[in-house]
């Protein structure tokens, strides 16, 4: 039980850290204030990502 | 509610907070007392062992110690007395939260993020370069230069910018000091970033130069990172895990088979020059940054998070378990002299140049004002994002302190004296090691050689060879024994430099944007992000512009890194002052006058250091301190039609009167450009301590928050009960 627990907060960490998780987010989100209109599919929504990184580098320190 | 909410877990859950003035319960009187005990020892044992070994745990227990007391004590002064976080206020995350740019993160997530961000190879390679002084003034600096310096600039400009809705340092320096400070600190901090580029690509050339193995699993990053690409955003797109786990093992599989490629026919066309490896890096920095993020720098930037936090995992576990010893003098004859051959100039102020990030590093005032306080939950929370972060970073400093202490004197000077000085063989390097007091026999040096399997270890200067000879010695007593003593070399050395090229690609692209911009008021088109010419103008412009320090650094007769690392810890340093100086300015005009020594202490600590070194490497009389007069000397041997060693030709000679120009001319100019900054936040100062009326804040409004996160950051060693 308790292996189950560590392992899902592992996964749940790698999640939120990667970003992976985000897209969930994005489509609660895209539901509340768009109600009558399709979620975006992951693809598309990989791609907005993608494209907001390109517009904003973050620098990495030394 | 959009918030990330964690499953039930083995995780701490987050306790009540506590009342504004609480009092030590017995319990906690007794942990505290211990944990300041152990540190107290450790520091005794450290600072009385004289001329015999002691084991690195003693340095590992000093500064958890101190870390452990900095954190629970020092910084929660500076929250609740100085900053005044207010968890009923709602944070910029909350108020403007559009899912992309802000957005209320769990902390422990922040925390990774943030780490992420700040922590790269600076730690790891100044305080290998700073082991020539001895183990103990490296470590003092690193653990007090953290607590009262590094952590504080870190939290404070976190905070001050969560305040601001996530300005840049650039805008509160042009808000808070006025324009011209705001142009200089815009100008100094694209121009120490290009010095940054440079020396950190120069670390990478001199770690894989002629190294066929090495040379061999870092390219292979490249088509590694492509695949991962593809994979997440076309194949299974987002599957960000996933794909993670398949590039480490791939990524070992690399290092394994460089193995492979050094023992085979193919070993000739991975044996590159450090000047074919130059070119290289150019050129993959300008493909890096004009490139699609996903194709290259998302991959490459979650391999380097992987590697980071597993390595530096390990290394914490190799140095308890392994228990080395510290082969290097406490404090070195060079401490003094100033004649160390790894970098010259005594120790006030070089040491504390020298050793920038782990102590305190101005780089991340950049990122503690970029992303990292649009993503903030809680207003407490600057507390463990922004000084824990930096506790961590700092901790990896000791730990790369440790992995150059353990090795042999002999060896660290082998490895880290400028070519010039050594020679390329065995007899030559050997003889100039005795030279500098120290012995290793040539048989010796040839042996340490083959155990990595280089073919040399002579002048491999950088700190990423010596971290990594450090590293296999600590991970092969723990880990597979000296078998695998070549694979952790090599092991060490891909981490080092997959961290480099993405702080490389990351950088360019950074410094691009900020170039559009200041170009863009010049000539419109060029500052339009969309626009391709102008994109790949500004690529090359700041690729070009570390490239050429790359270049005169891996050509350097004197060695590049013996002569430029002291300018990008000047650089670094200024950046501080710079963050310093905005975050003082800030607590005097806010009437916080009574606590501005809080950031004005560690300021006026880096401004003494900075200008000082700064000073000498102008005006030095010595020719290995001062760059003008290395350039005189030289200068006026040419004249003269000779030749002085370590130079060969008289090409040579002209590199060293050129690149000393440049060096002198670049210090003296970073010194104005954050002399005009501090000179500009006095006249602010005064001018807020004179007004009869309290100034107008620049904080975002107050809002009420209705989000219910953990309202406090759990003590790390359980504390404080009210």
């Amino acid at each position: 039980m308790n292996v189950r627990r560590w392992v899902r907060a592992v996964r749940w960490y790698l999640r939120e850290l990667t970003g992976e998780a985000g897209y969930d987010r994005h489509c609660d989100r895209h539901r509340r204030h768009h109600p009558l209109a399709p979620v975006p599919t992951r693809r598309e929504y990989e791609v907005l990502r993608a494209r907001h990184r390109e517009d904003h580098p973050q620098s990495r320190c030394c | 509610m959009p918030t990330s909410v964690m499953p039930e877990s083995g995780l701490p859950a987050p306790q009540e907070p506590p009342p504004v003035r609480s009092r030590l319960s017995p319990r906690s009187v007794l942990l505290w007392g211990t944990v300041s005990l152990l540190g107290a020892v450790a520091w005794g044992v450290l600072a009385l062992a004289r001329g015999e070994e002691i084991s690195a745990v003693w340095l590992v227990v000093a500064a958890l110690g101190s870390y452990a007391i900095a954190y629970r004590f020092y910084s929660r002064f500076i929250a609740r007395r100085v900053l005044k976080p207010d968890d009923r206020r709602a944070t910029p995350a909350e108020r403007l939260e559009d899912g992309v740019d802000f957005q209320p993160t769990d902390r422990r997530v922040l925390l990774g993020h943030h780490f992420a961000a700040i922590a790269g190879a600076g730690p790891l390679v100044g305080p290998v370069l700073a082991a020539q002084m001895g183990y103990l003034p490296g470590t003092l600096w690193i653990v007090a230069g953290v607590i009262f310096a590094g952590a504080v600039q870190d939290m404070v400009v976190l905070f001050l910018s969560m305040r601001r809705d996530g300005k840049s340092l650039g805008q509160m320096a042009r808000d808070e000091i006025g324009r011209a400070g705001g142009a200089a600190a815009l100008v100094a901090v694209f121009a120490i970033m290009i010095i940054l580029l440079g020396v950190l690509a120069l670390v990478v050339v001199n770690a894989l130069a002629h190294s066929p193995w090495g040379t061999f699993s870092v390219a292979m990053t490249i088509p590694i990172a492509l695949f991962m690409g593809f994979w997440m955003h076309r194949i299974r797109p987002g599957r960000v895990v996933e794909t993670s786990f398949i590039g480490v093992a791939l990524l070992l599989l690399a290092i394994v088979g460089g193995g492979w490629i050094q023992n085979s026919s193919l070993a000739d066309t991975f044996t590159l020059s450090p000047t074919t490896l130059v070119f290289c890096l150019v050129g993959y920095g300008f493909v890096a940054s004009v490139l699609p993020v996903w194709m290259l720098l998302a991959p490459r930037d979650y391999l380097s998070t992987f590697m980071k936090i597993g390595t530096i995992a390990l290394l914490a576990v190799g140095v308890v378990v392994a228990a080395p010893v510290l082969r290097a003098d406490a404090v070195s004859e060079f401490a003094s002299s100033g004649a160390g051959p790894v970098f010259a100039g005594s120790l006030f102020p070089f040491l504390f140049i020298t050793i920038a990030c782990g102590a305190l590093s101005g780089f991340h005032a950049l990122v503690a004002s970029g992303t990292t306080p649009k993503l903030i939950q809680k207003e407490s929370q600057v507390r463990m994002i922004g000084y824990g972060a930096m506790l961590m970073e700092s901790f990896v400093a000791i730990m790369a302190l440790i992995a150059a202490a353990t090795l042999e004197p002999g060896l660290f000077y082998a490895m880290n004296a400028p070519a010039g000085l050594l020679g390329t063989t065995a007899e030559s390097a050997s003889q100039a090691v005795a030279g500098l007091g120290f012995t290793i026999t040539p048989d010796q040096l040839t042996q340490a050689a083959k155990a990595v399997e280089e073919q040399t270890l002579i002048a491999r200067s950088g700190g990423a060879p010596t971290l990594a000879v450090g590293m296999s010695e600590i991970f092969s007593g723990v880990f597979g024994g000296t078998a695998m003593k070549a694979f952790w070399y090599h092991f060490a050395i891909m981490f080092e430099a997959l961290f480099i090229l993405t702080t490389v690609d990351a950088g360019t692209r950074v410094g691009r944007f900020m170039l559009q911009d200041m170009l863009g008021n010049v000539w419109k088109p060029v500052g339009r992000v969309n626009w391709k010419p102008g994109i790949w103008l500004c690529s090359a412009l700041v690729v070009a512009a570390w490239g050429y320090f790359l270049y005169t650094g891996a050509t350097d007769p004197l060695g590049g890194i013996n002569q430029l690392f002291p300018l990008f810890g000047i650089a670094n340093q200024l950046l501080a002052a710079i963050a310093l100086t905005v975050c003082t300015t800030i607590l005097v005009k806010s009437g916080r006058l009574r606590f501005a020594w809080v950031t004005g202490t560690p300021l006026a600590w880096v401004v003494v250091v900075t200008f000082t070194a700064g000073w000498q490497k102008i005006f030095s009389d010595d020719p290995r301190v001062g760059f003008f007069t290395q350039r005189a000397r030289y200068a006026d041997a040419i004249d003269a039609g000779q030749i002085l060693p370590p130079a060969k030709t008289v090409d040579d000679m002209h590199t060293v009167v050129t690149n000393s120009t440049v060096d002198g001319v670049l210090i003296t100019l970073f010194l104005l450009l954050v002399a005009v900054v501090i000179v500009n936040a006095a006249v602010v100062c005064v001018r807020a301590l004179r007004s009869p009326s309290p100034l107008p804040t620049t904080e975002a409004p107050y809002v009420e928050s209705r989000l219910d996160a953990p309202e406090q950051v759990a003590e790390p060693l359980a504390g404080a009960r009210s």
